[in-house]
């Protein structure tokens, strides 16, 4: 399995969609990332994590990573259509150069139906991603690796 | 995909309480040497290497020379699923999706 693929669809107009995902400072405010500039295909972009602004429970969580750095490298934008970035999986303990290591394809597919948009989220190349950074991954999650040495534990245990 | 056969002594040489937590702080903490596998531990050297060669044989942890030192590391591949961790990403694309719906429906 190399990819994640995610189809919803929002109870919105297309170009309220759209805006939401093209404009940086939108799509900051949902996600939470305070971008430095707009999206422009082919370019660099980089930002700071910030909490959510639509779920409080949510930006409680993000607060530990508050204030992180990040780079994504835009690759499409074409209007009302498609949004696609490069970045960096699991990119979120602090002093660490992620700038040479692998990145994943993100993108944000849209389509109007009936009642309101169609949102493709597909994520691919984890094939790529180093099997040291996936461990980290569960580090960086409760549930995650703390989760699966539980389950270990509650095997041997039987 | 692998069976139990292949499993099996995975679980056997993680059926120790030191073994696990070499193999969690192996995690954590990413690829280290022996000295500081033992520091803040009160298991000394010679046990943790024991069990450091009785998780290389069951084929989670590995180990390479950088100069003097052996550095021990975590086989990933033997102990998380691929599907494990993209479950984990796959659930917090949801998280993302409600997140946008919240701004573009409100």
């Amino acid at each position: 399995m190399d990819r994640i693929e995610k189809t919803v669809v929002l109870r919105a107009p297309l170009d309220r969609v759209w805006n939401a995902i093209a404009d940086s400072k939108q799509f900051g405010a949902w996600f939470g990332v305070a971008f430095d500039g707009p999206f422009v295909a082919g370019k660099r972009i980089t930002g700071k994590i910030v909490p959510t602004q639509v779920d409080a429970e949510v930006a409680k969580s993000q607060q530990q990573y508050n204030g992180l750095p990040i780079e994504w490298l835009i690759e499409r934008v074409e209007p009302k259509r498609l949004m696609s970035f490069r970045w960096h999986p699991f990119a979120v303990e602090k002093n660490v150069d992620y700038s040479s290591e692998p990145t994943t394809l993100v993108e944000f597919a849209l389509a109007e139906v009936d009642g309101g948009t169609r949102l493709t989220i597909t994520e691919s190349g984890f094939d790529r991603i180093p099997l040291e950074r996936r461990a980290k991954a569960f580090t960086a999650n409760e549930g995650g690796w703390a989760k699966q040495l539980e389950l270990i534990a509650a095997y041997l245990a039987r | 995909m692998r069976g139990p056969e292949q499993s099996a002594p995975v679980f056997a040489a993680l059926g120790d309480p030191t073994r696990l937590r070499i193999v969690a702080r192996l995690c954590a903490d990413g690829p280290q040497s022996i000295v500081r596998l033992t520091h803040g531990t009160r298991v000394t050297r010679q046990a943790i290497t024991k069990h450091l060669h009785a998780l290389a044989e069951a084929g989670v942890v590995r180990s390479r020379r950088d100069g003097r030192e052996r550095i021990w590391e975590v086989q990933s591949s033997r102990l998380v699923d691929a599907s494990h961790y993209l479950e984990q990403i796959s659930s917090q694309w949801d998280q993302v999706i409600e997140r946008l719906r919240k701004f573009v429906e409100e």
